[in-house]
């Protein structure tokens, strides 16, 4: 332990503020959203809001403590982490450590009792292991078999987690391409991979019918294509979130109908609080707000890639990487979503979406992009 | 361990172009949904967000010619549930069934539909709507409303009508004049949540109801109630199956009083006045109420016997075949063709001129007049008069005049189309053709309503009323006065004389078809004074028992509510 170092050491105080109001932003939002739903279904206008508060000055307390400890002590912590999410993952799929909400069994839970969403940790997890491992094969990883290797070691996690939500075994994916990508000195080969991925869905989305046919794609997926495709068709049964997500931004216009004036959020969006709070920032802020909030996240990014760039070393970069690649792909994908872009799939907007699980363990990966940035010595 | 290179700063910074980009195409998307597509989300979010709510208009009132109120609104209340708001089904239809009286099968399908408001029962009683509301159940409404209410119970329930649950007329005036009536439903549009609960505070749009307009009819409510009261009286004296009258103003065609006894209670419209209603198949019931709220006068036709010696004597003197002092003889029957057309008097009248035919009211004498006048000329009268078309009265359903094609009437028809058989007419139509045989010669279009006001009466719309001016000569008509006068004053009408009045009128008795079933209709047209008619009055009496002349039995009622009426509307008293 180097204890709190502070001298010639940078901060990135910008990414802090961002952070703030962006969790800020989210909270306000979280109260606007579900304070009517949550008055009829809680009798407590306030109660999602007081429990994402509450998360949140927690989760930045952990944040600035994060951030003022050398990431360099997690170095060593990197097999736990990956053997850690691992046996987290089997517990909550395969034991009664695993517990149901919504009909959806992610929680970890002791007696019944649900903690945590495990696949938030194992973003988290996933993201140090990987840093740790690619810091530690430096130029071999630009060799095919320990590239194929790497992405091998990674996948048993991934196909866990992907076993009983698909959506983040998608975000894992994307951030164990986006961190070799950056860590390997070639491209093609990349390219090449996110081409034929992009093809592949392409061809997918067009053989549709046929793949079922051939059991490829279940029915329930087939189902949420054609709900993409037409959602109007499909009003009632799996258009319906889609479908009520889409009135609400269209209702917003340029400027919105103003803060806590959205309609949509009075029960007609389920659950508009969670991950559909985009289209509430939409209805309520209009295209100018939503647009802001895009913006927010984009600065936040640039922070991200300027201090993975000035990292003291490998490990820095590549563990800032993760942390980037984990907003981007989530950003996106949840807007995509909401905007009916891409087939319907449940993802949080990061800081924004309800959800202490998420919102704790986002601070702490930010925690860990601070500390990173509290590394850089400037030499002036 | 050693830093980033370049080649991964350069990457890194790849990747957040490349995030830029798509944050762009999603602004771009955004953007496509909130300007480009706003207007088809808008639409279909406000058809989601907005619930609609009718406020009832109060329906015009009716009043008589006076300013009385003869149809009123009273406050009721609505009974319905909101799916989406009931937490205790089971209680809810618990209650409803105690408070509302209803079947606990139709009350249950009612509240187990999903829809967003069904209506369980309208007209309720304010006390049981108060009460219904005093249980505080969720997502059971009770809203105000009005409710049609007829201070005077059973007066004038064929002409004035009723409305039904959506407070629409359904028979009478209330149909008529619903258009007038009904007024302009207003409307809430408010914002409503997912479950259908209206948001406390927000905006709502407000479309005030407009008040029905009120109708101020012809009718006198005092006539009517004296009209009425004397045709009850008659129609249990003689066990009688029904009775009639028409008050009218023969000049304008405003209908004084219009009397269907038996009356039925408009508050009470399907409430059968015979006993054993339950007992009765839903088929029958029906029919037994259509028959309950016919009006007889409109829309029930039939041969009106001698009372239409007037039409056939006015279309000879107009026609100039006969003369007050053409002579004629009466053997106590007539032969036609083939036939051997009796008179009243088998033992006949004997010689007698054509004043004397009229008031003995004499068929042979009739008969003649109708061959002199001959087929074509006589139908051509009838056309003249109005009587081969509607009389155009403001009442819905008025039944049209039954009679022979011109080409089928030969000599035996004509012969019995003279006195009054052979075909039939409304009494409506008998009286208004009458109205203008005696009121100079014009035909009138008989009449209930008389003025529309919007309802604080700062729009007063008087109703115009067609008039066919000189189907017969004045010169006719007078005549016709006084030969009418004479029927009443020495002739076969006497018992219609009203002391210190000069009264005109014309009796008879038409035998019910088929002939021989010893059921008659006994009628009396009688109108005063004789020289300027100012009121004229039609009474028929359906299937009388005992003694069935129209001289005898009708003209006495017409004589008895003229005595009241006349001074009542302001007509003095002949010096004698």
């Amino acid at each position: 332990m180097k204890g709190w170092v502070r001298t010639n050491r940078y901060y990135d105080h910008r990414l802090f503020w961002i952070i703030v109001v962006l969790a800020a932003f989210g909270l306000m939002m979280v109260l606007s959203s579900s304070s009517y739903a949550a008055a009829k279904k809680l009798d407590d206008s306030l109660y999602y809001f007081k429990r994402q508060g509450m998360i949140l000055a927690g989760g930045i307390a952990v944040m600035v403590i994060v951030s003022h400890l050398d990431y360099h002590r997690w170095f060593s912590l990197a097999l736990w982490a990956y053997v850690g999410a691992v046996v987290l993952m089997v517990l909550v799929n395969y034991t009664p450590f695993g517990v149901e909400l919504n009909g959806k069994k992610r929680w970890f839970g002791i007696g019944g009792h649900s903690l945590f969403q495990a696949a938030e940790l194992v973003k988290l997890s996933m993201i140090l292991s990987l840093a740790v491992w690619v810091t530690r094969l430096g130029k071999r990883v630009d060799r095919w078999p320990v590239l194929i290797g790497l992405a091998v070691v990674c996948l048993p996690l991934i196909i866990l987690v992907a076993d009983n939500n698909l959506s983040t075994g998608i975000i894992l994916l994307g951030i164990l391409f986006v961190m070799l990508f950056v860590a390997s000195r070639r491209k093609l080969r990349f390219f090449l991979a996110a081409g034929s991925v992009v093809g592949l869905a392409g061809l997918f989305v067009s053989l549709r019918a046929k793949l079922v046919e051939f059991g490829i794609l279940e029915s329930y997926q087939l189902e949420r294509i054609e709900v993409w495709i037409d959602p109007l068709a499909y009003k009632l049964e799996g258009g319906f979130q889609v479908l009520q997500g889409l009135y609400a931004i269209g209702s917003g216009g340029l400027f919105g109908k103003g803060l806590g004036q959205s309609l949509q959020k009075l029960g007609f969006v389920p659950e508009a609080q969670n991950d559909m709070v985009f289209s509430i920032i939409c209805e309520e802020l209009g295209l100018v707000g939503a647009a802001a909030v895009l913006m927010i996240f984009f600065m936040m990014l640039w922070r991200f890639a300027v201090i993975a760039g000035n990292a003291p070393d490998m490990f820095g970069t590549m563990l800032v990487t993760g942390v980037m690649a984990h907003i981007a792909i989530q950003v996106i994908l949840n807007v995509a979503v909401v905007t009916n872009t891409i087939p319907n799939t449940g993802i949080t907007l990061p800081f924004i979406s309800y959800g202490g699980t998420s919102v704790l363990f986002l601070l702490i990966e930010m925690g860990l992009v601070l500390s990173v940035s509290n590394q850089i010595r400037i030499c002036r | 361990m050693e830093p980033a290179r370049t080649v991964h700063r350069r990457k890194i910074f790849l990747c957040l172009l490349l995030v830029g980009v798509m944050f762009a195409l999603l602004i771009v998307r955004c953007g496509y949904l909130m300007i480009a597509q706003a207007d088809y989300y808008n639409e279909m979010a406000d058809d989601l967000h907005y619930r609609e709510r009718t406020i009832k208009a109060a329906r015009g009132l009716i009043y008589d010619r006076n300013g009385t109120i003869i149809a009123a609104n009273k406050a009721v209340c609505t009974v319905s549930v909101i799916y989406n708001q009931m937490t205790d089904r089971e209680k809810v239809i618990e209650i409803l069934c105690r408070e509302l009286e209803l079947s606990e099968d139709r009350v249950r399908s009612l509240v187990e539909k999903y829809s967003s408001r069904e209506i369980i029962k309208t007209n309720v009683d304010l006390e049981v709507g108060k009460k219904i509301r005093s249980y505080e159940l969720d997502g059971v409404k009770v809203d105000e409303d009005y409710r049609r209410f007829y201070p005077y119970g059973t007066m004038a329930s064929k002409v004035l009508g009723f409305t039904g649950g959506d407070n629409q007329g359904i028979i009478g005036l209330e149909v008529e004049y619903e258009d007038v009536l009904k007024g302009d439903n207003g409307l809430i549009l408010a914002l409503a949540d997912a479950a259908g609960v209206e948001i406390e505070n927000a905006e709502e749009l407000r479309v005030e109801p407009v008040a029905g307009d009120n109708l101020y009819l012809t009718l006198d409510v005092n006539i009517q109630l004296y009209a009425q009261q004397m045709a009850e009286k008659v129609m249990e004296e003689k066990q009688a199956k029904a009775v009639s009258v028409i008050i009218m103003n023969p000049q304008n065609g405003e209908i004084y009083a219009m009397v269907n006894v038996p009356e039925f209670d408009l508050n009470e419209p399907y409430t059968l006045l015979t006993e054993g209603q339950t007992a009765l198949g839903s088929e029958e019931y029906v029919k037994q109420l259509n028959v309950m709220w016919r009006n007889r006068s409109i829309n029930d036709t039939y041969e009106p016997g001698s009372t239409f010696k007037m039409i056939t004597a006015s279309a000879a003197l107009e026609e100039g075949v006969v003369s007050p002092e053409s002579s004629f003889y009466c053997p106590g029957y007539r032969i036609v063709e083939d036939r051997r057309i009796r008179c009243h008097k088998t033992a006949g009248h004997g010689a007698e001129d054509f004043t004397h035919g009229l008031m003995n009211s004499c068929n042979p004498v009739f008969i003649d007049v109708g061959l002199r006048l001959g087929a074509e000329k006589y139908y051509g009268y009838l056309k003249d008069f109005g009587l081969l078309t509607k009389t155009g009265v403001d009442l819905p359903g008025e039944a049209g005049t039954i009679m022979h094609k011109p080409e089928n009437i030969g000599e035996v028809e004509l012969a019995t189309m003279s006195f009054g058989q052979s075909f039939q007419i409304t009494p409506m139509q008998l009286l208004t053709t009458a109205s203008a045989i005696v009121n100079g010669g014009d035909r009138v279009t008989p009449h209930f309503g008389m003025e529309v006001q919007n309802s604080d009466g700062t729009r007063i719309e008087r109703l115009t009323w067609e008039v066919q001016e000189d189907v017969i000569s004045e010169s006719t008509s007078a005549l016709m006065c006084q030969l009418l006068e004479k029927v009443v004053s020495e002739g076969g009408g006497s018992k219609g004389q009203v002391a210190g009045f000069s009264v005109g009128g014309k009796t008879a008795t038409s035998e019910k078809l088929p002939r021989g079933n010893g059921k008659y209709i006994s009628s009396f047209v009688g109108f005063a004074p004789a020289d300027d008619p100012q009121v004229i009055a039609l009474i028929t009496i359906d299937e009388p028992v005992g003694v069935y002349y129209g001289g005898t039995i009708a003209a006495p009622v017409i004589s008895d509510i003229f005595q009241k009426i006349l001074p009542y509307l302001g007509i003095s008293k002949e010096d004698t």
